[in-house]
C-alpha cells in the first residue's frame, strides 16, 4: 500500500509537551471555507424558494429576484472551490477494506466504543460518505442548476427536461443539506475536530484515537517534526486546550 | 342632433366601481388564504376556431391595450408572426396548413395561442413567490408582476408552454384576460376587436351555450368531429375553443390532447416539498437526540499520552 495513499505530503506530527499533527494547509482551510460560505449561502437562498414557509429567507439577498439571480452564480463558486477540495482530498477518500469493518460496526461508532473499531487512515468510512455524497450531489446541482438557470440557458432545454431538473435539483439539494447536518454534527460530536479546519491540526491524542493509521504512516513515513531540523514547532500549549475541550 | 346607429355612446366619465378584486382570490400562489365570501359568476373567452380568418386585429388589439410593442421580427416562412409567444406578445395566430385526409382537402387552421387561464392552473402550483400569481373566482388567472422574482417556474408548470419570461425585468408574462377591463365590466381588448366574431365573450354558461350552436352548425356541414375545448384534465378553461376536429386538437399547432399538470411537477410541488422537510428536519433532530443520549466524544489523556510514545519511539 503506497504511502500516497494514507497520508498527504503536508501532514506532519510535531513532537513536544503535546503532538500536535498538521491535518490541513493554510491554502486547503481557506478553500474548505470558501466551499462551506457557498454552500450555506446556496441552501438558504435555495431554501426560500423551495417552500412557501421560508421565503422570507430572501429578504437576506435584498428580495426574491436578487435572491433568485444569486443564487446560481453562488452555485458556480460553489462548483469550482468544491472542485479545489476535491482534487485535494480524493486520494485518501478512496474505500478501504477496515472501512466496510467499520461501516458494520456503525452502532459501536455511535455510542462512543471505539475500542472495537479498526484501525483507520486520515478518514473513517463516514467521512469518506460525506466526500464523495457531496462530490456526487454537487455534480447534480450543477449540471441540473444549470438546466434551470432561465436568465442565461433557458433555451437549451425543453419545458420537459426542466421539470425533471427542478425536482432533481430540489431532491438533490435536500439531501446535499441532509449531508452537511451530518457533516457539521460529526464535527461539533468529535470534540477536538474542528481546530484541524480552524488552527490546521489536531492532537496526538485525537490523531490516536480517530485516525491511528494515520499516525502511524506519518511517524513510520518520518512525517515527523521532532524540533530539530523543521523551523517552526507548534506551540505547547494550543493544541493542549484543544484537547481538553 | 341626429345619431346614427352605428354611434358609439360616449366614453363614462363617471367613475367606474371595479367589478372585482384582492377580496375575490380563490388561489394565491405559495400561500394559504381564506376562502372568499361570495363566488363570482365563472367567465369564459369562446374562441371559435372555424370562424377565424387570421388578420390579426386581436394580436393587434392585445398589443395595444397592453402598451407592448415588440421589436420588429424577421420573417421565417410562416404567417405565424412573430414566431412566438413572447413577454410582449400575450397572444399569437398559430397557422397550419393541414391536409385532410378523408377530403383530400387543404384546410388552413388558425388558432389563437394564449393563456387558457385554467380552473387548476399549473403555473401557480410551481411558482414560489408568494401572491405572484393569483387566480379569481370568476376563472381569471393573474400574474402581479410587483411580486414575480423570475425563476421561470411557471414556465415549467405549464401544461400549455405560456408563460414568457423578460430578460429585460426578469417577470412572467402571459394573457390577463384583461382582467383590467374586466375589473371595470369590460371585455377582453381581443373580443372586441374581432370582426368576425370569432373571438366571443361571457359567462362560461353562456359561451358554453353558445359553443353548441356553432358545434351544431359545424357538424351540419360535415365537420362531424367538430366539438368544445374545455380539457377536464385541468378542471376546464375559461379560454375555450371551438374546434373542427376536436378529436384531434394536436393538428392545431400542437394543442394538447389531454393537457395535465405534469406529474413531475405534481410530485416536485407535493410530496417532495413534505418529504424533503421532514428529511432535513429529522436529520437535526438526530444530532438534537444523539447529543444528549450519547454526549461528546472525547480524547482522553491517555490518548494524548500513547500519541507521545509512539511518536517518540521511532527516534529512540
Ligand atoms: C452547483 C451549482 C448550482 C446552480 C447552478 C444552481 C442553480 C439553481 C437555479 C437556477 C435555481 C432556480 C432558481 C434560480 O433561478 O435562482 C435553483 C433552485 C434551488 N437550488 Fe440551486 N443551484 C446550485 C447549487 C445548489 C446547492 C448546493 C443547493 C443546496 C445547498 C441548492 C439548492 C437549491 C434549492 C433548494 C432550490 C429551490 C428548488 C425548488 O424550488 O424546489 N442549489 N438552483
Ligand atoms: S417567474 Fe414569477 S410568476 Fe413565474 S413562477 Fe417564478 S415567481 Fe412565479
Amino acid at each position: 500500500m503506497s504511502e500516497r495513499y494514507e497520508i498527504d505530503p503536508s501532514d506532519e506530527v510535531h513532537v513536544g509537551e503535546r503532538v500536535t499533527v498538521d491535518r490541513y494547509t493554510k491554502a486547503a482551510r481557506l478553500n474548505h471555507w470558501l466551499t462551506a460560505a457557498c454552500l450555506v449561502l446556496l441552501a438558504i437562498s435555495g431554501l426560500a424558494m423551495f417552500h412557501p414557509d421560508l421565503f422570507f429567507l430572501s429578504a437576506l439577498f435584498g428580495g426574491g429576484q436578487n435572491t433568485r439571480a444569486i443564487h446560481p452564480w453562488i452555485g458556480v463558486v460553489l462548483f469550482f472551490s468544491f472542485g479545489g477540495l476535491f482534487l485535494r482530498f480524493w486520494r485518501l477518500n478512496l474505500w478501504r477494506p477496515e472501512d466496510g469493518t467499520w461501516m458494520r460496526r456503525l452502532y459501536d461508532v455511535l455510542i462512543n466504543k471505539e475500542d472495537n473499531l479498526p484501525e483507520l487512515g486520515k478518514y473513517n468510512a463516514g467521512q469518506k460518505i460525506v466526500f464523495w455524497g457531496m462530490s456526487l450531489l454537487i455534480l447534480i446541482l450543477i449540471v441540473t442548476g444549470l438546466a434551470i438557470w432561465n436568465q442565461y440557458f433557458s433555451e437549451y432545454t425543453t419545458v420537459e427536461q426542466k421539470r425533471y431538473a427542478l425536482i432533481l435539483h430540489s431532491a438533490a439539494a435536500v439531501t446535499i443539506i441532509c449531508v452537511w447536518i451530518v457533516h457539521v454534527y460529526a464535527a461539533i460530536w468529535v470534540k477536538g475536530t474542528f481546530s484541524a479546519m480552524i488552527q490546521g491540526y489536531v492532537t496526538g491524542g485525537w490523531a490516536w484515537k480517530h485516525h491511528r493509521k494515520w499516525l502511524k504512516a506519518l511517524v513510520s513515513g518520518k512525517h515527523v517534526d521532532d524540533g530539530k531540523a523543521a523551523p517552526a514547532p507548534a506551540p505547547a500549549g494550543k493544541p493542549g486546550q484543544a484537547a481538553a475541550e | 342632433m341626429t345619431t346614427f346607429e352605428y354611434e358609439l355612446p360616449n366614453p363614462q366619465t363617471e367613475d367606474v366601481k371595479t367589478v372585482f378584486g384582492q377580496q375575490d382570490l380563490i388561489r394565491r400562489s405559495a400561500s394559504t388564504i381564506e376562502p372568499p365570501a361570495r363566488q363570482l359568476t365563472p367567465m369564459a373567452k369562446l374562441i371559435d376556431v372555424s370562424k377565424c380568418i387570421g388578420c390579426k386585429a386581436c394580436q393587434a388589439a392585445c398589443l395595444e391595450w397592453n402598451d407592448k410593442r415588440a421589436p420588429v421580427g424577421e420573417n421565417v416562412g410562416t404567417y405565424t408572426i412573430p414566431p412566438d409567444l413572447s413577454p410582449q406578445m400575450f397572444t399569437l395566430m398559430r397557422f397550419t396548413e393541414w391536409i385532410n385526409p378523408e377530403t383530400d382537402n387543404l384546410e388552413w387552421l388558425i388558432r389563437k395561442d394564449g393563456c387558457m387561464h385554467c380552473a387548476d392552473p399549473g403555473c401557480l402550483k410551481a411558482c414560489p413567490a408568494p401572491g405572484a400569481i393569483v387566480q379569481y373566482s370568476n376563472g381569471i388567472v393573474d400574474f402581479d408582476h410587483e411580486r414575480c422574482i423570475g425563476c421561470g417556474y411557471c414556465v415549467a408548470g405549464c401544461p400549455f408552454n405560456i408563460p414568457r419570461i423578460s430578460k429585460t425585468d426578469h417577470r412572467a408574462y402571459k394573457c390577463t384576460l384583461c382582467s383590467d377591463r374586466m375589473a371595470i365590466g369590460q371585455g377582453p381588448a381581443c373580443a372586441k376587436s374581432c370582426p368576425t366574431h370569432a373571438i366571443v365573450f361571457g359567462t362560461k354558461a353562456e359561451m358554453t351555450e353558445h359553443a353548441e350552436t356553432r358545434i351544431k352548425d359545424l357538424k351540419s356541414r360535415g365537420y362531424q368531429n367538430a366539438g368544445l375545448y374545455d380539457p377536464p384534465g385541468v378542471g376546464g378553461t375559461h379560454v375555450m375553443y371551438v374546434l373542427q376536429h376536436a378529436d384531434k386538437p394536436e393538428i392545431y399547432a400542437d394543442l394538447p390532447n389531454n393537457p395535465v399538470i405534469s406529474p413531475v411537477v405534481n410530485l416536485w410541488k407535493g410530496a417532495a416539498k413534505y418529504a424533503g422537510l421532514a428529511a432535513m428536519a429529522g436529520m437535526v433532530a438526530f444530532g438534537v437526540l444523539h447529543r444528549f443520549v450519547e454526549g461528546p466524544n472525547r480524547v482522553t489523556p491517555k490518548d494524548e499520552e500513547e500519541a507521545k510514545q509512539l511518536t517518540e519511539d521511532p527516534r529512540s
